[in-house]
């Protein structure tokens, strides 16, 4: 236990401020992290939950993912949560070319997420089908089989794009509110 | 001595690991695979090739095994006769050719008589023609549902089935597991895989050879060094282009980066699968910072697209290899503090120690590859078994460890980190000077050639055939997921449900790589 406190102290909050080993090109992602984090709370003012589906991918994207939940970008820090049932969702969060396999799984997924549901599209493949293109056992993007509203071009984007994507999600969101 | 049985008449390619190629008919080949079994050498791949259409007088389909003997990699053809299209099975021999002939018939309409097991498996029924890796038209998606797969029931009182998949609860690749269980005890535990199958190997025959180290680097996300030079290799050696020194230690470099990174990830995952959340958050601030300086050095987080056929994409710039050995000293003085951390936390080592066990005894029949097999006593290990340029200079210690647990897999780990972290500092320091790349030069024939990496999960494995007009006929990429999943339905009997996901974690195995 003495250990852990112990490291948990010398390491200190990573989010904010930056390690003093950070280089310069790292402590400009992370200025851009912080300001990415207010304008989400600005704008959404509540909790975002996020379902991830992989439906395809080289899985390089849930890698970047996994990332944006890390103490440097700290999602959960702004109330953003993945969870593990689509009916508990508000976002759909998806990877991959479509795979001819997944393609039922995936649409099943999007039919549980209750309205008003987002979907975007993570990575090239997710955007445009990507390296494998359409094939007799890819169905290419996303949009090929379910509604998307929003995508995160990138081989595989990286944590910051994916937290701008999310954002640029959730703005959609508050647009189609506006109209309706 | 497998090599020198009468009539094999291997010739070795020209490739940095020793390859040997040889073709031969059905007896030779059960034969092989016998001798191959007795002497203790490992099945590394099978797949098959469709060589019709190619000159006069050239085999049509053609049956091809990996074994991997004392003198390295010997890759077994064995052409088919043209009405029927079977070959004699293996997994008698080595139990983990089983799901890879199914997905031989599969893919490439080739099956093995004299094996019981004829489920599709990386078949789910929803698309119609020819099997796609043979020539001509590709098959076309029906639109219909994928087909129920038949999983093995067990029966008896108070036995019950948990379906998980393929969607998972997390942010995991998808996958079909099915649960046998008794209360929280698992009786069995079938896997259905190939849901992210994507056409790979059919991709691979429409791009250009020197542009498909793309694919080749997206076969599976976490290892996209290993896949790429694997692909950079097996053009480079059907090619017989010569690769500067310099490039390869870059690789290298790339190498012992990519296996720190995921066992980084790994290490932190597998403390939170455990409950003790310092660890993720301990151990993914190192992975980020480790990926930021990946991304300084070399253009991109992962690596991608750094290796290319002929060398690397780019060299170092100017203070990169001082600022990567700096961050070694750095992370190895937190990595060794966390693994004080993880030895003396009792709640974690009580989860880790037993659990998930494959003794070695298992492990070496049923095959397990790569880092799991190391936690299993399979003294294995390509960079310290057949070492390639640059590790034949490094003199890289293979980790090990005979316990078979999930604790034993997690201390591989630990051990794997910092003998990588060493060599890393080495490559750093002895870095030769020169050019980083070499353009490859189709020759006017066919050619073949074979790329062996030792990746951070185990070893990965890319055939190559071209045309002498320069296309790809065939490219075999193998994963090590392959001879691992089928003992991970092994290393969970007798264990509870809630320890699978630890237990699944300490794997870490591929779906992407395997359903290709």
């Amino acid at each position: 236990m003495w250990h852990i406190l112990r490291q948990i102290v010398r390491t200190g909050s990573v989010t904010e401020p930056l390690p003093a080993t950070a280089s310069a090109t790292a402590a400009a992602d992370a200025a851009a992290a912080h300001r990415i984090q207010r304008e989400i709370l600005d704008i959404l003012g509540q909790a975002l939950t996020i379902r991830q589906v992989d439906a395809g991918s080289c899985n390089g994207c849930e890698l970047e993912i996994h990332a944006v939940n890390n103490p440097v970008y700290n999602l959960e820090g702004l109330g953003i949560k993945f969870v593990a049932s689509p009916r508990h969702a508000d976002l759909l969060l998806v990877t991959g070319p479509v795979s001819r396999h997944m393609e039922e799984a995936l649409r099943r997924t999007y039919d549980a997420t209750p309205e008003p549901r987002l979907v975007v599209a993570v990575g090239d493949c997710g955007c445009d089908g990507g390296v494998f293109g359409e094939s007799y056992a890819s169905c290419g993007r996303v949009a090929n089989v379910i509604p998307v509203d929003a995508v995160i071009p990138g081989c595989p984007p990286p944590p910051l794009d994916i937290l701008r994507g999310i954002l640029g999600a959730v703005r959609h969101r508050r647009l189609k509110q506006r109209g309706g | 001595m497998l090599l020198s049985l009468s009539g094999l008449n291997a010739q070795r390619l020209p490739a940095p690991l020793p390859v040997w190629h040889a073709s031969t008919d059905a007896l030779g080949w059960a034969q092989v695979a016998r001798a191959a079994a007795e002497s203790g050498a490992r099945l590394v791949s099978m797949w098959g090739v469709d060589r019709h259409a190619c000159e006069a007088g050239a085999a049509g389909h053609v049956a091809c095994a990996a074994f991997a003997l004392p003198e390295g990699l010997l890759w077994l053809e064995l052409p088919l006769q043209a009405n029927a299209a079977t070959f004699p099975d293996l997994a008698q021999l080595f139990p983990a050719a089983g799901r890879m002939q199914r997905a031989m018939a599969d893919l490439s309409g080739l099956r093995a008589h004299g094996h019981p097991d004829h489920r599709p498996w990386l078949d789910h029924g929803v698309w119609t023609g020819r099997p796609p890796l043979q020539q001509g038209e590709p098959p076309a998606p029906t639109g219909t549902l994928p087909a129920d797969y038949a999983f093995v029931r067990v029966q008896g009182e108070g036995v019950h089935e948990i379906a998980v998949g393929p969607v998972h609860a997390g942010i995991i690749e998808p996958g079909h597991f099915r649960f046998s269980v008794v209360g929280e005890k698992v009786l069995k535990l079938e896997q259905h895989l190939g849901y992210v199958h994507k056409g790979i190997e059919r991709r691979f025959t429409e791009l250009p050879p020197r542009q498909a180290h793309r694919l080749a680097g997206r076969i599976s996300g976490d290892s996209t060094v290993a896949y790429a030079w694997a692909y950079a290799m097996a053009l480079e050696s059907a090619w017989r282009t010569a690769v500067p020194e310099r490039a390869l230690w870059l690789r290298a470099l790339m190498l012992e980066r990519e296996r720190v990174a995921n066992h980084l990830g790994d290490l932190g995952a597998l403390g939170n699968d455990a409950a003790l959340g310092f660890g993720l958050a301990q151990f993914s601030r190192l992975r980020e910072d480790w990926q930021r300086r990946s991304g300084e050095a070399f253009g991109h987080r992962f690596m991608m697209d750094a290796v290319v056929p002929g060398g690397v994409a780019a060299d170092l710039a100017a203070g990169q290899a001082e600022a990567i050995a700096r961050q070694c000293d750095l992370i190895e003085l937190q990595v060794r503090r966390l693994r004080q951390v993880y030895d003396e936390h009792a709640g974690l080592q009580d989860r880790f120690m037993t659990t998930g066990r494959v003794l070695p005894e298992l492990a070496l029949r049923l095959g397990l590859t790569g880092l799991a097999g190391r936690a299993s006593g399979q003294a294995r290990d390509l960079r310290c078994d057949q070492p390639w340029p640059p590790y034949d200079r490094l003199q890289p210690r293979r980790a090990g460890s005979d316990t078979g647990d999930v604790a034993a897999r997690v201390a591989v780990r630990f051990d794997e980190v910092f003998e990588s972290l060493r060599l890393i500092r080495e490559l750093c320091a002895a870095l030769p000077a020169g050019a980083v790349h070499a353009d490859p030069a189709a020759p006017a024939a066919d050619a073949q050639g074979a790329g062996w990496v030792e990746g951070w999960r185990g070893e990965v494995l890319v055939a190559l055939e071209t045309t002498a007009d320069g296309r790809i006929r065939r490219c075999h990429a193998h994963d090590p997921s392959w001879q691992n999943w089928p003992v991970l339905e092994h290393a969970i009997m007798g264990n509870i449900v809630p320890d699978f996901p630890l237990i699944n974690k300490s794997f870490n195995l591929s779906y992407s790589g395997h359903d290709l």
